[in-house]
């Protein structure tokens, strides 16, 4: 552990191409990017079948299908395939392959979650909405969304976790990524180089779990509620559903 | 990208779908021609996984049982098994070969460490589930706390453990193959093997293997659960 601290804290190790600063930096930027375009390609399709109440099947579904589906075959098959290895600008190599495998596996817990949020509004309270007079865009926008955003941000989080975790993995196709560190270790029998790339890897998946954490809290609008409601009274604790993925 | 099939056993004629010219996605041949190759990844592949869930199970029932008991400890083990899952496979695996070295154990364990964070989740949830008043019944019945647990608390909670134990068998079958980073992936290393050797066949037919091997796991568990829990059937 000592030696693997030592490579942490070398300035070389950091340093180059291929060096820790870049895989970083590359890492960084598949998960930025393919978190982005799976949010983009599917939350807004997910939030409107929650809506109108149809696909549940298949939005709950997914998440089963997406964890039956190992994450290491899907970046074999698109390298091997039809995508290639080819370096793609700041992605590195297999940059391609890499980030088409990221969004995949980001849609899984991103659709499932924000399903479930809309639909699991209290259809009570959808109903006085409507019966307030308020329009379906409304009903939507004031009432779905904020009580759905819990939820969709607990997706958007297992989706950064999932997505941190494939980019890892993809060094084992000889891909861009910290996992680089981690596999060029095994291959010169350096273990404090692959521990040391480990660390990192693991350092980071938990800063980033927890910045999402601290941000599914700040945008939560029923926090306030709920913790004036823990002061004055019991009140029945709503079931959260945070479906693994 | 060279066009050498990764293997060494073509004949003269050569098999039909792979070759040192020919490959493939598709292969028959491939299949009868490595035949045992698969099934000795294939075995790996299912052993890695049984052990990883069953040692999963093993450390999760009493963990589960200690947060329940004790409030305080309760969001500590929860708080745990997340930051577990948080790590990547591929990091969880390179920090355990400190410990565990090139073993399938790297692998057994890490993949165990993950399904932790389903199974006790729901082992707490089933078993919270379960309704007082049967509880209070058993309890004026003249059962004691470990009996009450064993014959009534448990197999009502069965179902929800069972969906646990389901997700996290899937989970691991997929996970296993990220253990050929220690040579220990089952058909993960087939898949490994395949992309060093551009070998089509043999990276279709693994990763096919893989997630059929999820599906009948999840049969196979439902089907047990179906006969462990035949009070549940009627309901729908």
């Amino acid at each position: 552990m000592g030696e693997a601290f030592a490579y942490l804290l070398d300035g070389d190790s950091w340093s180059g191409s291929n060096g820790l600063g870049q895989q970083l930096v590359q890492q960084v930027l598949l998960t930025v990017v393919s978190l982005a375009v799976a949010t983009v390609l599917s939350l807004p399709v997910a939030l409107w079948l929650g809506h109108i109440g149809k696909g549940g099947a298949i939005a709950i579904n997914i998440s089963n299908i997406g964890r039956a589906i190992p994450v290491f075959a899907v970046l074999v098959l698109l390298s091997v395939g039809p995508v290639g290895t080819d370096v793609l600008g700041p992605f590195g190599r297999a940059g391609a392959a890499t980030l088409i495998s990221l969004v995949l596996f980001a849609l899984p817990p991103i659709i499932t979650n924000a399903y479930v949020g809309v639909r699991g509004v209290d259809p009570e309270i959808v109903e006085a909405a409507r019966g307030m007079g308020m329009a379906e865009r409304r009903i939507f926008t004031r009432v779905e969304w904020p009580l759905a955003l819990p939820l969709v941000l607990t997706g958007l989080r297992l989706a950064l976790v999932q997505v941190w975790a494939t980019a890892t993995i993809a060094a084992l196709v000889a891909g861009p990524g910290l996992g680089n560190t981690i596999t060029n270790g095994f291959a010169n029998s350096r273990i404090d180089q692959v521990t040391a790339g480990a660390i990192l890897v693991a350092v980071v998946a938990l800063l980033l779990e927890g910045a999402a954490f601290a941000a599914e809290r700040l945008v939560d609008p029923m926090r306030a509620s709920r913790r004036a409601n823990r002061h004055s009274q019991r009140t029945p604790s709503v079931p959260t559903v945070e479906p693994i993925v | 990208m060279t066009l050498a099939a990764g293997g060494s056993t073509f004949s003269a004629s050569g098999p039909p779908c792979y070759s040192a010219l020919v490959n493939d996605w598709i292969c028959p041949a491939y299949v009868s021609d490595r035949r045992t190759e698969i099934a000795d990844a294939l075995l790996e592949h299912v052993l890695i996984t049984l052990a990883a869930v069953a040692l999963g199970f093993v450390l999760a029932l009493p963990l589960a049982l200690v947060a329940r008991r004790y409030t305080a400890v309760e969001s500590a083990i929860v708080a745990a098994t997340t930051i577990i899952y948080t790590v990547p496979s591929l990091a969880l695996f390179a920090l355990l070969v400190n410990i565990t070295a090139l073993s399938p154990w790297t692998v057994i364990i890490g993949l165990a460490l993950y399904t932790l964070t389903i199974l006790v989740r729901n082992m707490l949830a089933g078993l919270r589930d379960v309704p007082a008043d049967v509880k209070e019944s058993a309890v004026g019945l003249g059962y004691g706390p470990g009996r009450l647990l064993l014959r009534v608390e448990l197999p009502l909670a069965l179902p929800v453990i069972m969906a646990g134990l389901r997700v996290a068998t899937v989970s691991t079958v997929a996970l296993t193959t990220v253990g050929t980073l220690v040579a220990y992936g089952g058909l993960g290393d087939l898949l490994s093997n395949g992309i060093r050797t551009d070998f089509k066949a043999q990276i279709l037919t693994a990763s096919v293997l893989c997630v059929a091997l999820a599906v009948v796991f999840d049969a196979l568990l439902m089907g047990t659960q179906r006969v462990l829990t035949p009070w549940t059937r009627g309901r729908k």
